[in-house]
């Protein structure tokens, strides 16, 4: 659908940005000592912290990537929720405590506690910033969806924006400023989810009335032509006379007895009642036909769906293989719920903010607080979602701007208010990623790898001119990486944070027997592996090098099942061998 | 704002090792347990979806309700972590273990 700049939704999104500069800048005066930039002086109070986690962790892959998976093919963006909270029971049992003990700074810190070793800093600072900058990329793509409705500009126009305010939060403030930015953000972010879902309760469902645009054609074309024109159905995109636009997403065609309209829904009536409904959805599809013109034209096909087979896994292309009977085709599936479960403890941006607060008890009531506010988060995914299927706000043409606009269905406030939100989620989990680069190049690379000597202040002033060159490089792969799905990407991000970082780290903790030379190999082995994997499978060559899928080298997209057993298997095998050299 | 004064946000908790060591054991084993109800979860995602359109009392499908459990189940183990570990703290530094 075609969407026009807001005056009302840029006014509050400016009010939004310049209010958290103004927070930058008013605590950039407090970050003078490295210990105040990179960890915020270790005071911050285990409340903030929690709610922070929850700013820090819910990207935009979050936000605007399941909610769009959920408006397209149902529960299949849910099963990214689930994984994603369950990752942080690992954080809460296993990881939250130790860390705290042990590190200072960054994840290096705590692995190379026992050891001492300049190995551990430089392999511990390659994967941070790898993973890192692999996380950055969703969060940016994100970004420039985000702001092209919004304010109207180009997607390497918002990449741009988002980039240059980030670091401009991070040069300001460091980890101080950060963690109020997300404070702010999670707050806001559970607030107005709240918010929209009780609004989409109390919409309920409708069925459209016959003939009604959204269910009377069964076929619909986007055409983009050689100088690059969009046609939709033939005539140019747009709301004007003599063009045409998308139909919505979804539309429920049918309710329970025979009903027109629902009236008011509560939480668990809502999804009784889709149940028993049978929604009208688009699929693409997969051959594009390519014209004499060179124009290519993609078709979409409606279907209707029962809302049974909406709220069960496997309708989207993703997890296709779910309804497959092959086992092969369903390694794909396990592989990424082994990612999510062991990735959120393996997140250098998610890690440090353990050295922000004061001790272990403080460590562990913040996980606590982040759990809660998470989770509660991941159940209104689904009911906004589901909202955004049957809401007639969204097209086929834009899953990552399901959650605002559902919201601008609800009036432009709300719409104003949930983008602003959308903007502060990249902006809070970009700044956690800078933070965390910056502080691998300082404390690993420079201080712990190279031994440089620096003073405090010197610290702090090289940590900036880390997150400036981090940040130019997120800028330059949110451009590059515009067309990938965004939830997807973060799967990816996971799985090589969760291959390259976990075995080393629960090795150190659980087993006596881990040496040094175990740590980094382990490190190396579980970080390459698992990005040539990526880079190697099907999804990297449709969607990065625009080859056929079949050309992949991998059997599957997702690396973790394989990975990550490798990673764990690299620490043993190798700390066996060097066992009495160390 | 809660902690904008960046004070000392509670009473410090000693760093024991014997406390930590209790904690490590408590948190492994409740682990272990959220771990098997996950993969149960997983298990019956990949292979017996069929089971997943099972509509429970109430209404709403097993799909539904074992996503919704566990995310409120992760909440209630951390709640109960959470409660034990403080449990724990004064008693191992009582008996002076």
């Amino acid at each position: 659908m075609i969407h026009e700049p807001s005056p009302t939704a840029i006014v509050i999104f400016l009010a939004f940005v310049g209010f958290t500069l103004g927070l930058s800048f008013w605590f950039g005066r407090k970050a003078k000592s490295a210990q105040n930039y990179f960890a915020a002086g270790g005071q911050i109070h285990w409340f903030v912290n929690g709610v922070a986690f929850a700013g820090d962790y819910l990207s935009a892959a979050s936000f605007l990537g399941i909610c769009g998976m959920i408006a397209f093919y149902g529960y299949d963006g849910f099963l990214y929720s689930i994984g994603y909270l369950a990752g942080w029971i690992v954080a809460l049992f296993v990881v939250a405590e130790p860390l705290k003990r042990l590190g200072k700074y960054t994840f290096a810190d705590a692995l190379d506690a026992k050891f001492q070793s300049r190995g551990i800093k430089l392999a511990a600072g390659i994967s941070t910033l790898v993973v890192s900058l692999f996380y950055l990329i969703p969060q940016m793509v994100g970004a420039g969806a985000l702001v092209k409705p919004l304010l109207g500009f180009s997607h390497a126009t918002g990449v741009c924006l988002v980039g240059a305010v980030v670091m401009l939060i991070v040069v300001t403030a460091g980890m101080v400023s950060t963690t109020y930015v997300q404070f702010l953000k999670g707050s806001l972010l559970v607030v107005f989810s709240t918010i929209l879902t009780v609004a989409i309760l109390n919409r309920g469902f409708t069925v459209p009335e016959a003939g009604a645009p959204q269910v009377r054609l069964d076929r619909q074309t986007m055409t983009i032509t050689k100088d690059g024109q969009k046609l939709v159905n033939g005539k140019p995109w747009g709301k004007g006379e003599g063009q045409a636009d998308f139909n919505p997403v979804g539309s429920v065609v049918s309710l329970p007895d025979g009903a027109k309209s629902t009236g008011p829904l509560g939480p668990l009536e809502f999804l009784r009642t889709l149940e028993k409904s049978t929604v009208l959805l688009w699929a693409e599809d997969k051959n594009k036909i390519t014209g004499t013109d060179g124009s290519v034209t993609t078709v979409y096909y409606s279907k209707p769906v029962s809302g049974a087979d909406v709220l069960v896994p496997g309708n989207s292309p993703t997890f296709s293989g779910l309804r497959a009977p092959e086992f092969s085709k369903k390694l794909n599936f396990i592989s990424l719920m082994l990612a999510l479960f062991f990735g959120t403890a393996s997140l250098p941006h998610i890690l440090i903010r353990y050295y922000t607060v004061k001790d272990q008890a403080a460590a562990r009531k913040s996980t606590v607080v982040g759990i809660a506010s998470i989770g509660f988060f991941y159940v209104l995914t689904l009911y906004i979602g589901l909202g955004a299927m049957t809401g007639g706000s969204l097209d086929v043409t834009n899953s990552n701007m399901a959650a605002p606009l559902l919201a601008q269905s609800f009036g432009e406030f709300l719409f104003a208010c949930i983008s602003a939100i959308a903007f502060t989620t990249v902006l809070g989990t970009v700044a956690g990623l800078i933070v965390a680069a910056a502080g691998a190049i300082v404390h690993d690379l420079l201080s712990g790898f190279l031994q440089l000597e620096m003073t405090d202040h010197e610290k702090v002033r090289v940590g900036r001119i880390g997150a400036v060159f981090v940040g130019i490089a997120a800028i330059i792969l949110g451009i590059l990486f515009e067309k990938m799905n965004v939830t997807f990407l973060v799967g990816w991000a996971f799985s090589v944070a969760a291959s390259a970082n976990m075995p080393s780290l629960a090795m150190l903790l659980f087993w006596k027997g881990t040496t040094r030379e175990g740590i980094i190999a382990g490190i190396l082995v579980g970080m390459v592996s698992s990005l040539a994997w990526v880079l190697l499978s099907a999804d990297a060559f449709k969607d990065v090098y625009g080859l056929s899928p079949d050309q992949a080298l991998v059997p599957f997209s997702q690396p973790g099942i394989v990975t990550i057993p490798l990673g764990f298997a690299t620490v043993i095998i190798a700390s066996l061998l060097t066992k009495k050299k160390s | 704002m809660v902690g904008h004064d960046h004070g000392p946000a509670h009473a410090d908790e000693p760093e024991d090792m014997v406390a930590a060591g209790r904690n490590a054991r408590l948190g492994m084993k409740l682990f272990i347990v959220y771990l098997a109800v996950y993969v149960g979860y997983v298990a019956i995602v990949a292979f017996r979806p069929d089971l997943l359109r099972v509509l429970l009392p109430g209404g709403v499908n097993l799909a539904v309700a074992y996503g919704f459990g566990l995310i409120v189940l992760a909440l209630l183990m951390a709640l109960a972590y959470g409660w034990l570990c403080r449990v724990i703290a004064p008693v191992a530094r009582k008996d002076g273990k």
